[in-house]
């Protein structure tokens, strides 16, 4: 198994964030991972780019050519990488930020997700990460929702733990936001 | 137990746990990572972290720290380290042990902040002025980082030499499992040359200047000496499939696993594909190198640079068989295909190019 995702969001959109949290879990669970944080000479709000690669392998190169999955935040984000995710790849979007329809990707398994919104409605943006990792696990299932966390309990220790509340039903809304589109 | 750390921490903890208690940087992108965990570990563990005005005061408090027996470090990227060659020479001439961290960037001048290998010539042939070398340790991962950085301490306190970890911005960045489980090393020379107050004992002097016409010559003898013995001694690198090979790569750090990539997807083709990453640039692992001239077809050379370390594999081939080059300079980082390419257009016998070029197109 080899799952090559690319990250990409805005600078503050907490991109960094959700890929650590999957490489911790993914390392916690005896997994090769890499994970690159490609940054340029952006500045706040430039595009901010992550490759991560969990895998049962030995992992070479940890830049991504092709990528399983893409996971976008904003439309510019989704404009620079669309062409990165392979043919049949699986595309996670922030629907909030994003309008696909002028230049949609044909063939992959595309999941909306209006992460800012249900991050807002919960009182607090800055989780619209967290929603999207909900989504994430809901989709791929490569981790249990303990396992993710038990890596956010880790992350928002001392000061930050009354945190952990907000980010625990961001990453339940994901979730729900997934489950909820399978069914109807 | 592992954490998850990029290679920079990797290296500021490695030095920590090395017994590593003072610390001198400059920031510079991408090695910010490193000063930034020292800033903050160095005052937990009791030891001296100092932001200097400049990578110069950073190497020259170095000098200081050595000379006073400690063990020391300092780390920057390209721009910032060629500003530290004066101080590595007379580091080198006054035989004091360190570290240095080299997360190398795109260049020449400012360049950029991206991964590049194009320092090779100025880590192992010197850098600053006068006959020197110090041991130039190159590690391909964040584990690899940690592991090195602590042996660096151990073979700088050996030999009385300084040590130069040469990473590049991936290396530098890349988030990977790390686990630190070396020991302390037994039987090190005690430091009895050390500047720790003379009182009730015979003053000692730490210098690189030689007045006296002849002395110098005599102290250059010494360091040769002191170069053929690390020579003898501390050659290392990992061989991949080279029994039988038809075409080694050489490869290290950032290049040397893209070229592992190629190696295993080279299990499919109807010829042998070996890999030699040398782990230590100076001294170089000529031998092996020289060997397998004798028994392959011939060697490529991979490098983020326009082709440097090639030139010690050609020293060591010495015309056995062709060496060839392929590289990507400014930020640019080879990819399996391109390497592949490169093999299916050096390989003497190419009835096979239509198949190997399907294999790459598969990905």
């Amino acid at each position: 198994m080899t799952e090559k995702i690319i990250l990409a969001g805005f600078g503050g959109q907490g991109m960094m964030l959700l890929g650590k949290l999957l490489a911790q879990a993914a390392m916690v669970d005896g997994k090769y991972v890499t994970f690159f944080p490609s940054y340029g000479t952006e500045v706040r709000g430039g595009t901010a780019v992550y490759h991560l690669i969990i895998s049962t392998e030995e992992i070479f190169s940890p830049l991504i050519e092709e990528a399983d999955i893409l996971i976008v935040m904003n439309q510019p984000s989704y404009q620079k990488y669309k062409d990165m995710l392979k043919h049949d790849g699986l595309l996670i979007m922030n629907s909030s930020m994003i309008k696909p329809d002028d230049s949609p990707v044909p063939e992959a398994k595309t999941y909306k997700v209006p992460a800012t919104e249900i991050a807002s409605k919960l009182g607090n943006v800055l989780v619209s990460n967290i929603v999207i990792l909900g989504a994430y696990l809901a989709i791929k299932r490569l981790f249990s929702t303990n396992q993710i966390l038990n890596q956010l309990n880790a992350v928002l220790k001392g000061k930050k733990s009354d945190l952990f509340t907000i980010n625990k039903q961001a990453l339940e809304s994901g979730i729900e936001a997934i489950n909820h589109s399978k069914t109807c | 137990m592992k954490l998850l750390l990029t290679g920079n921490e990797a290296a500021a903890e490695a030095a920590i746990q090395a017994g590593c208690r003072y610390y001198y940087g400059y920031p510079i992108t991408p090695q910010n990572e490193l000063i930034n965990y020292m800033s903050v570990r160095m005052p937990e563990v009791g030891g001296t972290f100092i932001q200097a005005e400049s990578e110069i005061a950073a190497i020259n408090m170095v000098y200081g720290s050595a000379a006073a027996g400690a063990r020391t470090m300092t780390s920057s990227s390209s721009p910032g380290i060629s500003l530290k060659q004066e101080g590595m020479s007379y580091l080198a001439g006054s035989e004091l042990p360190c570290v240095i961290v080299n997360i190398q960037r795109g260049g020449p001048g400012l360049g950029d902040i991206s991964a590049s290998q194009a320092d090779y010539f100025q880590a192992v042939k010197g850098g600053g002025h006068g006959d020197y070398h110090t041991i130039v340790l190159a590690p391909s991962s964040a584990q690899e980082m940690a592991n090195l950085v602590y042996d660096a301490f151990d073979l700088a306190d050996k030999y009385r030499n300084p040590v130069l970890i040469l990473g590049d911005a991936q290396i530098g960045q890349l988030m990977e499992p790390v686990e630190f489980n070396k020991k302390p090393k037994k039987n090190l020379p005690v430091k009895n040359w050390a500047l720790t107050g003379a009182e009730g004992r015979e003053r000692r002097i730490i210098k690189s200047f030689y007045p006296v016409k002849g002395q110098l010559e005599e102290f250059n003898a010494h360091l040769q000496r002191k170069y053929k013995l690390i020579e003898e001694h501390e050659v290392r690198y990992e061989a991949i499939n080279i029994h039988e090979a038809d075409i080694v790569l050489v490869a290290y750090g950032t290049s040397a696993r893209i070229c592992k990539e190629v190696v295993k997807k080279s299990l499919r083709f109807n010829f042998k594909v070996g890999m030699i990453r040398p782990i230590t640039l100076w001294p170089f692992p000529k031998e092996i190198t020289r060997k397998l001239s004798e028994s392959v077809q011939c060697i490529l050379t991979v490098e983020m640079s326009a082709g440097q370390m090639v030139e010690d594999v050609r020293l060591a081939v010495e015309g056995r068989c062709p060496v060839h080059f392929y590289g990507r300079t400014g930020g640019g980082v080879p990819t399996s295909s391109e390497i592949i390419r490169k093999i299916v257009e050096i390989l003497p016998d190419n009835s096979e190019v239509n198949t190997l070029l399907q294999l790459v197109e598969a990905k």
